[in-house]
């Protein structure tokens, strides 16, 4: 069982990449809880301080922008 | 092009097709681009046949001319910026920044020109460079410049109204971010941010550095042209609209006598009414652009375009999650005071 963490504030570009993981965990049915992160204690604590931000079990797997949804659905199987 | 993961095997070699195919790109970016103000005037005057000398056949050969130059300009230069960007990271700003006092001004101000940035953005990117050792001054040129001086302001700015503006636009807007900044970091002002976020333990370093391939690197740069240019062109098209409206009705410097640069208080106001307005470069050059064709003086249009942009009301508002009201106070005055002296040197000496 994966963690998911997406990390952002509530913009556009945020809520765009949660929508992408949503769908990524739904489509390939990978066993995955899903979380979004919006305090930004939190974001430093992982180390991130580009949103949107993609986190899977503690790594940081993408910065800055929108990730595609087969590299998520990759991450979640990996 | 559509291949993002393969790895290594690529992403080593020197990219000779990457290079060859931006080049007949160019080539024929540059040929289309060349032959635009040709192609409008006879579009107008003879394939459609209106007289040159109707206002109307003016209005509408410069809005033929115009929304196709400054499309294909904003395109290359967002590209090429995209490009420039998929090597320079936060992580690695931030990285270049830490420690360092007056130069790190003049580096953090340059850097936010090509450092990918929104808005939202700010608050995540203030504490990761606070935790990094940044002083709080290389972050207030960084956090200055950002969002004021960038591609986009410079491609319009270009298109638009000439390199010349571009060029005031970029210098001095980089003065306004290296001084303010460099003011505020001699201030002490330290106790003025939220305590909490100087108690955080940073998880150093944790963004992954990603070794892109050219392949990576060119879908970035397309995908930013087509967020950015997907995004604008609404508003340039309805700003070169009005500037052709101007361009073709409204007689050169008839209102310079109401908005042009003898009043005083012409500079001051311009910067206030700036603040509550919240636009990027996008939506508020066009505006510039008619202001500037109505013969307002160029130091109190800049002054307002950059309260516009670098003062912002909601952004104020993202701010005081990590800084005290205090600090708030003394940004938007440090910063009003940088608009300010930029607004009345250009209309002294111009």
């Amino acid at each position: 069982m994966k963690h998911v963490q997406v990390l952002g504030p509530g913009c556009a570009k945020c809520d765009e990449t949660a929508k992408v993981v949503q769908e990524a965990i739904a489509e390939s049915g990978a066993e995955a809880s899903f979380e979004k992160v919006t305090d930004f204690g939190v974001m430093a604590s992982l180390g991130v301080f580009t949103t949107p931000a993609v986190v899977v079990d503690g790594q940081v797997k993408v910065v800055g922008k929108v990730p595609k949804k087969a590299d998520v659905v990759a991450w979640l199987s990996a | 092009m559509k291949c993002t993961t393969c790895e290594s095997s690529t992403s080593s070699r020197f990219p000779l097709k990457y290079i060859l195919a931006g080049l007949g790109a160019l080539a024929i970016w540059y040929a289309l681009y060349s032959r635009l103000l040709p192609f409008s005037e006879w579009l107008i005057f003879k394939a459609v046949g209106m007289d040159q000398s109707s206002r109307l056949a003016q209005a509408l050969q410069f809005f033929v001319y115009d929304t196709p130059k400054v499309l294909m300009l904003l395109t290359l230069v967002v590209f090429a910026v995209g490009i420039l960007r998929s090597f320079v990271t936060v992580a690695w700003t931030r990285r270049v920044l830490a420690g360092r006092q007056s130069l790190g001004n003049v580096l953090a101000a340059v850097l936010g020109i090509v450092t990918p940035f929104c808005s939202c953005s700010a608050v995540p990117l203030f504490i990761g460079f606070m935790t990094a050792g940044i002083p709080l001054g290389v972050t207030f040129s960084f956090l200055i410049s950002a969002p004021m001086v960038n591609e986009i302001a410079l491609a319009l700015l270009y298109g638009l109204l000439g390199w010349k503006v571009a060029g005031l636009y970029l210098v001095t807007g980089l003065s306004v971010a290296i001084g303010a900044g460099w003011v505020m970091g001699r201030m002490n002002l330290e106790r003025h941010v939220e305590d909490w976020v100087l108690q955080i333990r940073a998880g150093a370093a944790a963004e992954p550095d990603e070794r892109m391939t050219w392949a990576g690197r060119i879908e970035y740069a397309a995908d930013s042209v087509r967020e950015i240019v997907g995004r604008v062109w609404k508003f340039i098209i309805l700003g070169i609209a009005a500037g052709a409206g101007i361009h073709g009705y409204v007689p050169e410097g008839q209102l310079a006598g109401i908005m042009g640069g003898g009043d005083w208080w012409s500079v001051p106001l311009s910067v206030l009414i700036g603040i509550p307005m919240y636009s990027n470069a996008a939506g508020v050059v066009p505006v510039v652009e008619a202001l500037l064709g109505k013969g307002a003086a160029l130091g109190t249009v800049l002054a307002f375009m950059m309260s516009v942009i670098a003062l912002s009301f909601p952004e104020m508002v993202i701010l005081r999650k990590v800084l005290k009201p205090r600090l708030i106070a003394v940004f938007v005055g440090v910063v009003g005071s940088g608009i300010l002296l930029v607004g009345y040197l250009f209309n002294a000496i111009l």
